[in-house]
């Protein structure tokens, strides 16, 4: 069998400029954050980015590796507005692609299920037809004749998801109330890369609905602890709010400075454990 | 006496009357109050989430999972009535929550649309303004993202079909589009609040009938469920002050 673990320099390593990317979780929550970041340390840039967006979106739009983003939102959560997102669209900084959260939805499972589009009530009378005027409709071969949006399938050259468990072989186990879209964004992507808080040899008895991702679509594990910080990785851990607001009310040169300039992920991790250190 | 607050989350839980087995989803404080005094008074039916993929009972007890993928089936399927805030509503319904300005440059990046497009199509779709002005009551939102009757009429019977915009309510009244045009109208004032106020903060011309009936008054079983079972510290009351 096939063992997929690497590092996050690996990853990156697979990845160009140019390329289509997906990152799975939600506004604030299971990020794979330790990827992104070892993204940000390399000089990939001009990407184009699928993404329920939250501060991955954020960092890569501070740090102007993103030149189309295809989203219908990006959210801090606990802080509703990402400020670096929203200072990249204000200065025009980057190309925006905004559907509706299940038009977005339906894109994956066009892209999972290898179908160029699939039809969705949603869009229709919303400005998402004025702005994305690519957007095409489509008309019920049946009795009903119905007019709906087809959605395009939103097919990326990578993904990278974050878990709470995973083995060798790419299998990915989540713990938490929500498996977001990940397995979609897995299938939907020629190559998906698994971050995860701990690489395991199995997984016992664990209940079978929590084995989310396959490994027929995984290419790359990552054993990356606390690797979602500062998004939410429940039940290991929650969001660091603490740590969100310093990000979100600091100057991007000096975040970044501070807490990216390393070399690797963990001189972020003892970076944020010297700044929690100085609060207590 | 009965506090603006207090009638502001009566007026929101009306909207789950006579809903059935549906979810409701508030978005905010004052709807989420009024969405849990619905449930524990005349729509006890009503299913709810702990704002993540928890459906839970009165008492917050686990009863059911609803992950994202599962929740935006439920809206297509129509068994849900959200209430969504707005950053600029117009006179048709259509909301805004996506940027201020156009929307190519904009002069302030919000949400972006979320939900909003799919959530109008299929479920019905109320909205909760808590400081009613003219900086939300626009004459024409910047970004459709919540699509409004005259949209939905432009569009066509796909977007028709199960479109529905029960009510708007803010800390000044209720609202809803029950016109021949399908333009907004004054349903009825929150008691202390005038007609004129309304007008002066409102950036359209409201349908105003000849008789605006009051926001009606709480019971006293309503309130107490509020002040002792809901919202016991009162925060109700720093969202909409009185």
């Amino acid at each position: 069998m096939t063992d997929k673990t690497m590092t996050p320099e690996d990853v990156v390593s697979r990845l160009r400029s140019g390329m289509t990317l997906g990152i799975g979780g939600w506004g604030s929550r299971r990020k794979p954050m330790a990827l992104v970041r070892a993204l940000l340390r390399s000089d990939i840039t001009d990407l184009t980015m699928i993404a329920y967006g939250g501060p991955d979106v954020g960092l890569l739009a501070a740090a102007g590796r993103i030149r189309k983003l295809v989203t219908a939102f990006v959210t801090l959560d606990s802080i509703p507005l990402e400020p670096h997102f929203r200072a990249a669209r204000q200065s025009g900084a980057l190309e925006l692609t905004e559907v509706d959260e299940a038009m977005f939805m339906w894109g994956l499972h066009a892209a999972a299920n290898r179908l160029p589009f699939l039809p969705v009530r949603a869009g229709l009378g919303s400005d998402v037809m004025r702005v994305n005027p690519g957007l095409r409709t489509v008309t019920s071969p049946y009795a009903d004749g119905e007019t709906f949006v087809a959605m395009p399938a939103l097919r990326m050259d990578a993904a990278l998801v974050h878990v709470n468990r995973a083995d060798r072989l790419g299998n990915g186990q989540y713990l938490g109330p929500d498996p977001y879209f990940d397995d979609l964004f897995c299938e939907a992507a020629d190559a998906a890369y698994v971050s995860c808080e701990e690489i395991v040899a199995g997984f016992g008895d664990a209940p079978l609905p929590t084995l989310l991702v396959k490994r027929h679509a995984v290419t790359g594990v990552v054993e990356t602890p606390n690797g979602a910080h500062f998004t939410s990785c429940v039940p290991d851990y929650g969001r660091d709010e603490a740590f969100q607001k310093l990000y979100a009310t600091t100057p991007w040169p000096r975040f970044a400075e501070r807490f990216l300039s390393g070399g690797d992920e963990k001189s972020y991790q003892s970076a944020v454990q010297s700044w929690q250190e100085e609060g207590r | 006496m009965t506090s603006r607050a207090e009638y502001c989350v009566l007026a929101c839980a009306e909207a789950w009357r006579d809903n059935g087995e549906v979810l409701a989803s508030p978005m905010g404080l004052i709807p989420s109050l009024g969405a849990r005094l619905a449930r524990r008074s005349f729509s006890p039916d009503l299913l709810l989430t702990d704002g993540e993929a928890t459906l839970v009972g009165p008492d917050g007890e686990r009863e059911g999972w609803l992950p994202y993928r599962q929740h935006l089936a439920m809206v297509t399927g129509g068994r849900r009535h959200v209430m969504m805030g707005a950053s600029q509503l117009d006179r048709f319904g259509n909301q805004n929550i996506s940027c201020i300005g156009d929307w190519a440059a904009p002069h302030r990046q919000l949400l972006g649309v979320r939900g909003a497009p799919v959530n109008t199509l299929n479920n019905p779709v109320s909205y909760w303004v808590p400081r009613h002005s003219r900086r939300v009551f626009v004459p024409k939102v910047d970004m459709i993202s919540g699509v409004g009757y005259d949209s939905a009429a432009a569009a066509g019977p796909s977007a028709t079909r199960y479109h529905r915009i029960p009510r708007v309510v803010t800390d000044l009244g209720v609202f809803d589009f029950e016109t021949p045009e399908r333009t907004m109208r004054l349903a009825s004032l929150h008691p202390g609040v005038t007609v004129a106020e309304v007008r002066q903060a409102t950036g359209f011309d409201l349908v105003i009938p000849a008789e605006v009936p009051r926001t009606r008054e709480p019971s006293a079983a309503e309130l107490r469920l509020i002040r002792e079972v809901i919202d016991p510290d009162g925060r109700r009351e720093g969202e909409v002050p009185s």
